[in-house]
């Protein structure tokens, strides 16, 4: 098999207050995939997420991505290949026009000026936002705002996309239009959620994190059709969702009969 | 999310003031400061000049003359102050609507208040005709150096997102039957503004996370 885009093997992490967060922790992502990764509240998701471009220094165990492993070193090229989009919007567009906040990722790779621009103008049509692309961030919806902080990274060419709850606060439009969006675009993603509906709709895969360990990896339906695993790790569906009576065209063929 | 559309400050228009570059404007603004401080108060035919200049570039801006003045309510403290200086300053005193003033307190209240408001009113005028965006161009062109125009960047752009979150948090406290009226209420708004200072500071840990995730080095792009 090829070089997996993400290959995370025995991460462990503790605070420097002594918490541990992740204990051993392994994951191969293939290029084209989208996987969700799924787990309770305190999990170490987010945790998690930051070990992937290097913002967090791994106790023990590696990360590498497409081959090159995350490490001091590196750190720069690190963050071309993995795109993170956090949470919050607001933490993530800090400049005054959207442009420059799109622009700000492909300009410290150290592009020329037409290249930036070219490709501010490419992401931001990915996500279906150029027309706002002189308006300051804090005038935009919050639906709005998530799509531009997508089209940040997206301007970055990244080899992986990871969407830490991508769902979070979104009205169900804008929920739907950022799935349409995802759907859309060429890359390999990684999605952190507990959204289940949102994980079976936009990802094959789904990986289970709970305790800091992976104790599940499998195909989505599967997952979430598996009671005691669910029960066993906090994740519930939402009331009046059943994913074997789901009939969605939209989702990419994983549906069990 | 209630995000109110452009700064109070700013008075949207395409008038040859707002056209002009932000650089030359801060200049203006600043020399014309310096040398309103610098005219001597006893000069009083060249304050009518200063303050038609001020007034003319204001009509020019066709920014309407209600829209600053009311704007001007920030000044208030200090006209209080040189208000008092009459009655408390020391030397000769002369009679005013049967009231003894102080000379040296008058011309002194007199000097604080004109220089005060043509230079709230010209700042007004710069601030209306400005986007704060393009005030912060304006200072990098100026070679102000990038590490103050970026702080001053970061506070214009969360400005709005912590006086949101204080309004929230306010309206919190009210919900829960809080309503701050005298001071033995003021623990509980004091902590209330640690607690804001603290989620902005954990905010800034998370903004500049974000920064470096993008490959932030220090230094941001032109």
């Amino acid at each position: 098999m090829s070089v997996p885009v993400l290959d995370v093997q025995g991460l462990a992490y503790a605070y420097p207050d002594g918490h541990q967060a992740l204990f051993g922790v392994d994951l191969h992502v293939h290029r084209g995939e989208r996987v969700a990764l799924l787990g309770p509240n305190g999990a170490g998701k987010t945790t998690f997420v930051l070990h992937l471009n290097g913002i967090l220094t791994a106790g023990a165990g590696t990360v590498s991505v497409s081959g090159l492993a995350v490490e001091k070193a590196n750190v720069a090229e690190i963050r071309r290949r993995v795109g993170v989009v956090f949470q919050d919007p607001d933490d993530q567009l800090f400049m005054g026009t959207v442009r420059a906040d799109v622009a700000f990722g492909p300009a410290n790779l150290g592009l020329t000026r037409a290249e930036v621009d070219h490709r501010v103008v490419t992401a931001l049509e990915a996500v279906g936002m150029a027309e706002h692309a002189d308006r300051p961030p804090h005038h935009l919806s919050f639906g709005q705002r998530r799509r531009v902080a997508v089209a940040t990274v997206l301007a970055m060419q990244p080899e992986i996309l990871v969407l830490d709850e991508p769902s979070s606060n979104l009205d169900p439009a804008s929920r739907r239009e950022l799935a349409d969006i995802v759907r859309s675009l060429d890359v390999t993603v990684l999605m952190v959620t507990h959204d289940l509906p949102y994980a079976l709709e936009l990802c094959p895969r789904s990986v289970v994190l709970s305790g800091g360990a992976v104790v599940a990896d499998g195909a989505t339906y599967d997952v979430l059709v598996d009671e005691e695993l669910m029960r066993a790790h906090r994740l519930e569906l939402p009331f009046g969702f059943d994913p074997r009576t789901t009939r969605n065209p939209r989702i990419d063929g994983t549906l069990a009969p | 999310m209630g995000a109110g559309h452009g700064h109070t400050l700013h008075f949207h228009g395409h008038s040859a003031v707002h056209r002009a570059p932000a650089h030359l404007k801060i200049l203006a603004l600043l020399t014309f400061v310096l040398v309103v401080v610098a005219t001597p108060r006893e000069w009083y035919p060249v304050f009518a000049l200063h303050l038609a200049l001020v007034v003319g570039v204001a009509v020019v801006s066709r920014v309407p003359a209600v829209y600053l003045l009311k704007r001007m309510v920030v000044e208030v403290p200090f006209v209080v102050f040189a208000v008092l200086l009459p009655f408390v300053a020391h030397g000769p005193r002369t009679d005013v609507l049967g009231l003894s003033l102080s000379e040296s307190g008058l011309l002194g209240a007199w000097g604080l208040l004109v220089k005060g408001t043509l230079g709230v009113l010209a700042s007004l005028v710069l601030a209306a005709t400005t986007e704060p965006q393009d005030l912060l161009v304006g200072l990098q062109r100026l070679r102000l150096p990038s590490q103050l125009v970026q702080i001053m960047g970061f506070m214009v752009r969360y400005l709005e997102v912590v006086t949101t979150e204080m309004h929230r948090m306010r309206i919190a406290r009210e919900s829960r039957g809080f309503v701050a009226r005298n001071p033995r209420h003021w623990p509980v708004l004091a902590r209330s503004m640690g607690a804001l200072f603290i989620r902005s500071y954990e905010r800034g840990e998370r903004v500049h996370l974000a920064m470096l995730s993008r490959g932030y080095t220090g230094e941001l792009p032109r």
